[in-house]
């Protein structure tokens, strides 16, 4: 039998990935900088928690709600944001996602400081959803979110994204409605983390403003970075490296985001593409064991 | 009714004036030289053209309709294919993928016909076809950035015949080239000249410039100072001071 402490981590961790991969489509595929994605997180999250705790709404509909209304706002804030680029949209995404925290720290109507309680796991056949369960479902809903990825990525929106993260004034002249298919980004990954926010809220039933600030924005985007930005499953390796690594060892939990830094710096002076980017040092490492392998032989 | 009419076009950055009151037409399956000294404001003239910038006055038309104001995906939709002075191919793209960005302008328009699937028998023949008229074909799978220049050059001209252009604006293409390269390169512009597309061809070299066009127009500060074939500019004594100065 599966432990409570060991489902609790690979539910934690499929939510990173999810996460990570939403802010992949934005930061990897489109190319526009985002360090403020926890507030879509948490959006996800409010939106799904009041839902069902202070309106009733089920799991199964708060939760797509949630997704809903994470891509609304994604999209709403994405119009202006996106018609500024790189430093500037890393602050103004920056400064989104204070304002997000501070709205449900002092409006009363989202719980203040206290947060929200009183959220469950979904029901099903009767009965309250099981950690595994709730596990299974997560996985099934993040490998379709991976099969959509793999059908845009081979798409003209793919297409239009990667040009205009190439070079913006040369997709312009080249057709693309650059704006456009920023927004279009901006509001899948935003739905997306606001999806991840449902699930989010619905297993751990208790959520803090605390839990989206910009920290957690540096952790997604740290996820990314390592695993490797653009690529389909860097961000998921990146969640689970880095998921894993403060429960191997609790003074990593400490240090946690002193580690991550130090994680962050060396991948951008080693390997700026990630784990799984291009130029990776993983190949090269298991030629060479696979090398020293058949030399043993 | 001219391919594309400029009239009276003018532009300003702060209190600079980088056009002032521009006016010539261009019409199709014609190359027309833009000269001038450096700071003439060629590139800017492209750049109003492509809607990269708006003018600060005039009018700009394409067969007889307003693209003032358009934005540069809507104006390259209209058919106006540029390349641009420092090229700017996608570096991390290969060359079929490069050419496919453009061939996408006709889906881009629609989401919904933008969620297909980009890679199909159909267009990357096409895009293949292209790949081979601009002499690309041993490079169709390799990154833009590893190209030499000549290539990427020749690249962005295969882009920018993707759009199924009527007017193309070509920025310096012989600048960095060597002669030969050069000279395969115009001789490709004339076969793209020969498909009744009008070019408008900024160019420093004066051998390419009076070799290929039957009309120039010439630019200094900003203004045009002398317009006609190339026999009329090479005699124009504003030409000359603009270019070596007065006589003291």
């Amino acid at each position: 039998m599966i432990s409570g402490y060991l489902i609790t981590i690979c539910i934690t961790i499929v939510i990173y990935a999810m996460l990570a991969h939403s802010l992949n489509i934005i930061t990897g595929h489109a190319g526009q900088i985002s360090l403020g994605h926890a507030s879509f997180f948490g959006i996800g999250a409010y939106t799904s928690a009041m839902l069902y705790a202070e309106a009733g709404f089920v799991f199964w509909i708060s939760v797509p709600l949630a997704a809903v209304a994470a891509g609304v706002v994604g999209a709403l804030l994405g119009i202006p944001c996106l018609r500024v680029r790189d430093d500037f949209l890393a602050i103004t995404t920056m400064g989104i996602n204070f304002v997000v925290e501070a709205l449900f720290l002092y409006l009363p109507f989202f719980g203040g400081a206290m947060g929200i309680g009183g959220i469950n796991l979904p029901r099903w056949f009767g009965r309250e959803m099981t950690k595994p369960e709730y596990f299974v479902v997560i996985l099934v809903v993040f490998s379709l979110l991976l099969l959509l990825d793999r059908r845009m990525g081979r798409s003209w929106i793919g297409l239009a994204w990667a040009s205009i993260r190439e070079d913006e004034q040369a997709a312009g002249a080249m057709g693309v409605d650059v704006v456009r298919f920023k927004v279009v980004a901006f509001i899948l990954g935003s739905a997306i983390a606001g999806l991840a926010g449902g699930f989010y809220a619905h297993f751990l039933t208790f959520i803090m403003p605390q839990n989206f600030g910009f920290g957690q924005s540096i952790v997604i985007l740290s996820m990314v970075v390592f695993g490797g930005i653009g690529t389909r499953w860097g961000p998921i390796v990146g969640a689970i490296v880095l998921g894993v690594l403060p429960e191997v060892s609790r003074p990593i939990m400490e240090y946690r985001t002193l580690i991550y830094g130090i994680l962050l710096l060396g991948m951008m002076r080693f390997q700026p593409g990630g784990l799984l980017g291009p130029e990776s040092i993983l190949p090269r490492i298991l030629r060479r064991s696979v090398h020293t392998l058949r030399g043993q032989r | 009714m001219s391919l594309l009419e400029v009239k009276d076009l003018s532009k300003e950055f702060g209190g600079l004036r980088a056009l002032d009151r521009v006016s010539f037409a261009a019409e199709e399956g014609e190359i027309l030289g833009i000269i001038g000294p450096n700071g003439a404001g060629k590139t800017t003239l492209f750049n109003l053209v492509s809607g990269v910038y708006p003018p600060s006055s005039g009018e700009l038309s394409l067969q007889g309709e307003s693209i003032l104001r358009l934005k540069p995906h809507q104006i390259s939709r209209l058919g106006i294919g540029r390349t641009f002075q420092i090229v700017r191919p996608f570096q991390n793209l290969d060359v079929e993928t490069n050419v496919l960005v453009a061939y996408g302008h006709r889906y881009y328009p629609s989401l919904w016909k933008s969620g297909a699937p980009f890679r199909q028998p159909g267009i990357l023949r096409e895009v293949q076809a292209l790949v081979e008229r601009t002499g690309l074909q041993p490079y169709t799978k390799q990154l833009a950035r590893n190209l030499p220049l000549g290539f990427k050059k020749r690249l962005e001209i295969a882009r920018a015949l993707a759009l199924q252009p009527r007017l193309l604006l070509l920025d310096e293409p012989s600048a960095g080239l060597r002669f030969e390269e050069s000279t395969q390169l115009m001789e490709l512009i004339r076969q793209v000249r020969d498909q009744a597309i009008g070019i408008l061809l900024i160019e420093h070299n004066m051998q390419v410039v009076m070799d290929l066009c039957k009309r120039i127009v010439v630019l200094d500060h900003g203004s045009k100072i002398a317009e006609g074939s190339p026999e009329e500019i090479r005699s124009n004594s504003l030409v000359i001071q603009a270019y070596l100065g007065k006589e003291t």
